[in-house]
This record gives structure tokens, C-alpha cells and sequence, in this order.
């Protein structure tokens, strides 16, 4: 992974408003699926998949590959808009997503489209695929890094903790994953629902190395994997601290937009394509101006 | 003799006084063990059950390829989907119960529907898990695993049988679930008995007794009924027949042991040459082999069929025959079967 200048930052975010705008167009056209968590996660997708990741878009099961594992299915539409924009297939079958035939299935099908490492949706299971792959390649003396994304609210499910508790134990240090703690869930905030606080100590708990991040600068994105990897004897939990619908303020921070796409929102008063037009419009542009919102 | 002389059976298999006995979890243990020399792909993993489902010999020998999972088989069966997808090949062992119950939505959509080479091992399956009771008593796996679709399911009938198609699933490049049983049962085939996943195996056929293999098929069948059994019920279907033939039933009993995909050949050639059948397995009859058999002959060669297994109850806790018995799976059951469904022949 090479050092991160000022000109890289730009590029990186304005190939993230690309995606942003990509995401609410697929989604327009699709007439269903998550809005909310694919916009808050692309900066942190962008990062990956246009510096951090080594990967061939060209060659997808390139045997040296790093293995990206999204455990939390439902925001494939992120996945599917960064895969096309890194040039894994072309941009224009994005509109197909959720379609009878279609490569992009609602959640994502391991073996249908390039670039998916595995079929995701039900939550909880992606945590314990990256830990069986991560194990693959320590018995085999590889140096694939692997790198699990998962939702702050899939959480919930018990079988993460067993995952957790696994690489705790054989000290997994080919593994670093990101948590997306946007703080909602399809019925309300986390913490409300079933609250996951003191998450840090959680998995300082059961062996992990913690680190906490702005999901949205990408300056921090990258050292905290950089980080990761100085990190041996434990695998490192990387707590993004993200807006949910991040770049379209219609949709920020309002739990109500977790499983719904532009026109059928909770403020659906106009047709789709109306308020989807709004919402591109509103996107912000980043365009390099700032490193993040947050500074 | 009525006893297929191709099947290399034991010469002893209708005598039960004599007959060796084995739990099928045997041939899994050496199975796994002889295929892990043979292919470096294949790990183990276990859920806090080494001794009881013999994972312990592969793991004494590779120790470096054997998972401890602790009692945790959603993880297991998604640790070896990722395993998998970086070109091993896993074999994950719990209770049936437990694998491919209590962990059934990571195998659909973690090891099926990514349709990777995962290897599960159900042992401790049907009633005859015995004192333990309903809790670790299967009988539904066979239903829960062949409903799902790129999946192999396999009910070795002994010991022999487990370990061929232990070793068998290896060279599967997909899923497969193998079911085994805790009890020491008959072993009524031999190291030399024929075995290829999906393909079911004619064991016992009173037109031998008659006519020699070697003078070809019989230009007519003569059989009454077709008994078809997966699993170590297999041998009371076979001591059934032997008490039927003597009765003058003419008789042929086929072992089933590939559910998925089935031998649909064999099964309508059975239908055909009979005209009623009885299945037979330590299961509900709702959704297993029998079920699965029901399937092929509703749509090809409808004719009546007698369902012997679980009755749409729980286990309880009991000694393996008494609960053989008292579930009604034992030859008194199959040969009342047999009889009933002889009387529904059109």
C-alpha cells in the first residue's frame, strides 16, 4: 500500500461521489433495497478497492488477491457500484440490480458476479468465512491479507461472537475487519434495540486489537489498516464511525432509510424519480475540498 | 441363494446371532484418516465431539489440519465455507442434531449456495442414539438437508459403507452431507462390496435363487415386493426378506444409500418389476428417503408404497433395539409392511 498525498485524497473522494451517485441511480432504477448503509460505507469501500486492496479487476481469482469478505449482504449495492467503477464489469449493468437475470442479485451470489468473494444476507456469517480463510492461508504460509465489513447491528447475531471468540483464540493476525457503527438497524437506533456499548472493551474482551476511526476520511481509513497490519498476535477490529445515507441529507442519520430506496423512503410525497433526481442533486460534492466533513 | 453374489457380502449377513457388528461412525474415523494422507487438501473440524464422532484418529495423525471449533456449529460450518473457498477441503463432525440441525442456514446459504466442497458429518443420527433421548435423537436431517439444492446426501448402511463414502465425498467438488449412527450395528458388506455415490445397490433378489446371475435378467420378474432401505435398517430389510421368501414372498432389497441425487433407474426398475414398495428408515417418514422415493415413482411409476420409520413423533430415551421396536422399524414391522401393501396391488 503506497503513502497517501494530498492528490490521492482528492481522487479517492471524488471516485467516491461517483459511486455515491451510482448507488441512488441503481437503486432508482431497482425500485427496492438498502440506501442507508451502502451511501455511509463507500468511503471506506473506495478506500479499499482504489488503494488499500490487492486485487486485478481484470483477473478476478487472482491467487495472490486479498480477501475482501461483506459479511452484511444487504449493502451489496456499495459493493456492486465500486466493483463496476474499479472496472470488475461495466458500469451500465449497475441498473440491472434486483432484476430478474441480473449478475446483482438483492444480496450478493458468490460465483454469478466477479469480485464476490462470498453469497451474503443472512446476518452474522461473514465474520467466521474470512476467519476459516485467514486460517487457509496460515496453514498454507500465505500472505492473502483477509478483511471482513460487517454492520454494527448484525452485532445482535450470536454466531459473530463465536467467530470472535475463534480468532481471538488463534490470534488471526492475517485478519482486520471493519465494523460500519452508523448506529441504526432496520427498526430503530442500536442502542435502542438491542445495545451493543461498551463495544470497544467488547472486543478488547475476546483478544482483538481495537482501533476507532472516521469512516469518512480517507486519510484515516488508510492508516488505521495500515495500522492493522503492524498489529501480530491479534486480529484487528476497526470500529468505523459512519453516517448512515452519508451525502444526501434527506437520508443522514434517519434509521427509517435502512431498507428502503429513494421513493419509497419514509418521506415518500413525490414519485421515485422525483425525489430520486432531488437526491442525486443534493448529493454533496466533495470534490477534494475537504479531507472530511468532520475536520 | 437369494443374496446378489456382485454384492461380496458378508456370508454370515442373515444370521444375526453370528454377523459382526460396528457403528458406521467407524468407517467415518478410518475413512477420514486414509483420505487425509491422500489428499493434503482435506482438514477436519470438530465441535467439542472428537471422540464420539472418531475425528480424534485424523486429528492424533494432523494435528495441523484439525480444527477445535468448541461448541460452536454455525461458526463451524462457516469457518469451513471460508476454508473451502481457499481450496481445502473440510470435513465438519458434530451430532446430527446439532450438524446439519441446529447450524442449517449457514449450510444452505454459506456452503450451498456458494456450492463449495464442504463435507458434513451427521453422526448420532435416528432413535437408536438411544439413552440420551429425543434432545440428541436426528431424525429430521435427512428432510433438512436434501431439500437444499447442489447437495450430496448419503446414509451408509455400515461400517464398510461409512468409510467408502467418507472417502468417497473427497472427490465430490461440492457439498455433501454423510449421515452415521452412534450403535454398533451389522456389518453385512465387505471391503470388496461395490459402492458409487448415487447409485443403489440391489442386495438380496429372489429370482436368483432360481436362475444364476450369469444367465442374464430375467425375461419376466417374479417379485412380490421391493423393499428399499438406506442406513443400518438396511440388514433388518434383509432378515425380513429372508423370513418372506420362506413364506413364499418373493422378495428384492435394495440398498439406497445416495438419497441425493437418487438412483432413479434402480428405484422405477423395482416399481416396475413389483408393483408395490416398502421403504424403510430410521427417520421421519415425513421428507426422507422414503419421501424422496414417493417423489420419483409419483411422477414416473405411481404404485402403493408403505413408509416404515418415524411416525411423526419424538425420540425418548431407551436401549437402540427396544427403540427400534418401539417405533415400529423393527422385521416383525417390515414384514407386516411388506404384507399390507401386497393386499393394496391393483
Amino acid at each position: 500500500m503506497a503513502h497517501l498525498h494530498d492528490d490521492d485524497i482528492k481522487k479517492l473522494e471524488e471516485k467516491a461521489n461517483a459511486i455515491r451517485q451510482s448507488i441512488l441511480e441503481m437503486l432508482i432504477a431497482a425500485g427496492s433495497g438498502h440506501t442507508a448503509g451502502p451511501l455511509g460505507m463507500t468511503d471506506i469501500f473506495t478506500a479499499f478497492y482504489f488503494h488499500i486492496l490487492k486485487h486485478d479487476p481484470k483477473n478476478p481469482l487472482w491467487e495472490e488477491r486479498d480477501r475482501l469478505v461483506l459479511s452484511n449482504g444487504h449493502i451489496c449495492p456499495v459493493q456492486y457500484a465500486t466493483l463496476a467503477h474499479a472496472g470488475y464489469f461495466p458500469i451500465e449493468e449497475l441498473n440491472t440490480l434486483r432484476k430478474f437475470g441480473s449478475r446483482l442479485q438483492g444480496h450478493p451470489h458468490r460465483g454469478k458476479l466477479p469480485g464476490i468473494e462470498t453469497s451474503s444476507g443472512p446476518l452474522g456469517s461473514g465474520l467466521g468465512q474470512a476467519v476459516g480463510m485467514a486460517i487457509g492461508f496460515r496453514m498454507d504460509k500465505k500472505k492473502n491479507q483477509v478483511y471482513c465489513f460487517m454492520g454494527d447491528g448484525e452485532q445482535d447475531c450470536g454466531i459473530v461472537w463465536e467467530s470472535m471468540m475463534m480468532a481471538g483464540k488463534l490470534k488471526l493476525d492475517n485478519l482486520t475487519t471493519i465494523i460500519d457503527r452508523n448506529n441504526i438497524q432496520i427498526d430503530g437506533m442500536t442502542e435502542d434495540i438491542m445495545p451493543l456499548e461498551n463495544l470497544r472493551a467488547k472486543y478488547e474482551a475476546f483478544n482483538w486489537h481495537v482501533l476507532e476511526i472516521d469512516g469518512h476520511n480517507m486519510e484515516t481509513i488508510v492508516n488505521a489498516v495500515e495500522e492493522a497490519r503492524a498489529i501480530y498476535e491479534k486480529p484487528v477490529m476497526i470500529i468505523a464511525h459512519t453516517i448512515p445515507g452519508k451525502g444526501v441529507p434527506e437520508i443522514e442519520f434517519d434509521y427509517r432509510w435502512h431498507g428502503n430506496p429513494p421513493g419509497k423512503g419514509p418521506t415518500d410525497l413525490i414519485p421515485a424519480v422525483e425525489q430520486g433526481k432531488r437526491m442525486l442533486a443534493e448529493l454533496r460534492t466533495l470534490g477534494g475540498r475537504i479531507k472530511s466533513e468532520h475536520q | 441363494m437369494p443374496i446378489n453374489p456382485n454384492q461380496k457380502l458378508v456370508e454370515n449377513v442373515l444370521d444375526l446371532k453370528t454377523v459382526e457388528q460396528a457403528p458406521t461412525r467407524k468407517g467415518f474415523g478410518e475413512g477420514l484418516l486414509e483420505i487425509g494422507e491422500k489428499d493434503p487438501r482435506v482438514v477436519g473440524l470438530c465441535a467439542d465431539l472428537t471422540e464420539s464422532t472418531q475425528m480424534y484418529l485424523f486429528a492424533k495423525k494432523f494435528p495441523d489440519r484439525f480444527i477445535e471449533m468448541g461448541i460452536g456449529e454455525q461458526n463451524m460450518a462457516v469457518v469451513a465455507s471460508g476454508l473451502a473457498s481457499v481450496g481445502k477441503i473440510p470435513y465438519i463432525t458434530s451430532y446430527a442434531m446439532f450438524s446439519p440441525g441446529r447450524n442449517w442456514e449457514q449450510i444452505r446459504t454459506t456452503i450451498c449456495y456458494n456450492n463449495v466442497p464442504v463435507k458434513i458429518i451427521g453422526s448420532h443420527s435416528g432413535v437408536s442414539v438411544g439413552p440420551d433421548g429425543a434432545t440428541h435423537q436426528a431424525i429430521e436431517d435427512i428432510a433438512i438437508t436434501r431439500a437444499i439444492p447442489n447437495i450430496t446426501v448419503i446414509a451408509p448402511c455400515d461400517m464398510h459403507e461409512g468409510k467408502k463414502a467418507a472417502i468417497a465425498a473427497a472427490s465430490i467438488d461440492g457439498p455433501v452431507y454423510i449421515r452415521y449412527t452412534r450403535e454398533k450395528t451389522p456389518i453385512l458388506t465387505t471391503i470388496d462390496t461395490p459402492f458409487e455415490v448415487g447409485e443403489a445397490e440391489v442386495l438380496f433378489d429372489s429370482n436368483l435363487a432360481a436362475r444364476p446371475l450369469s444367465s442374464g435378467p430375467a425375461a419376466k420378474s417374479t417379485i412380490d415386493i421391493a423393499i428399499i432401505g438406506c442406513g443400518p435398517l438396511v440388514h433388518n430389510a434383509l432378515l425380513a426378506a429372508g423370513e418372506l421368501e420362506k413364506e413364499g414372498i418373493k422378495v428384492r432389497v435394495i440398498n439406497n444409500h445416495t438419497i441425493k441425487p437418487m438412483d432413479e433407474a434402480t428405484i422405477i426398475q423395482a416399481a416396475k418389476d413389483a408393483g408395490a414398495i416398502v421403504t424403510v428408515e430410521e427417520h421421519q417418514v415425513h421428507g426422507g428417503m422414503g419421501s424422496a422415493i414417493a417423489e420419483v415413482l409419483a411422477k414416473n411409476y405411481p404404485v402403493p408404497i408403505e413408509f416404515i420409520g418415524v411416525q411423526n413423533r419424538f425420540g425418548e430415551s431407551g436401549e437402540p433395539n427396544e427403540l427400534i421396536e418401539a417405533f415400529g422399524m423393527g422385521v416383525s414391522h417390515i414384514k407386516d409392511a411388506v404384507k399390507r401393501v401386497i393386499l393394496r396391488k391393483k
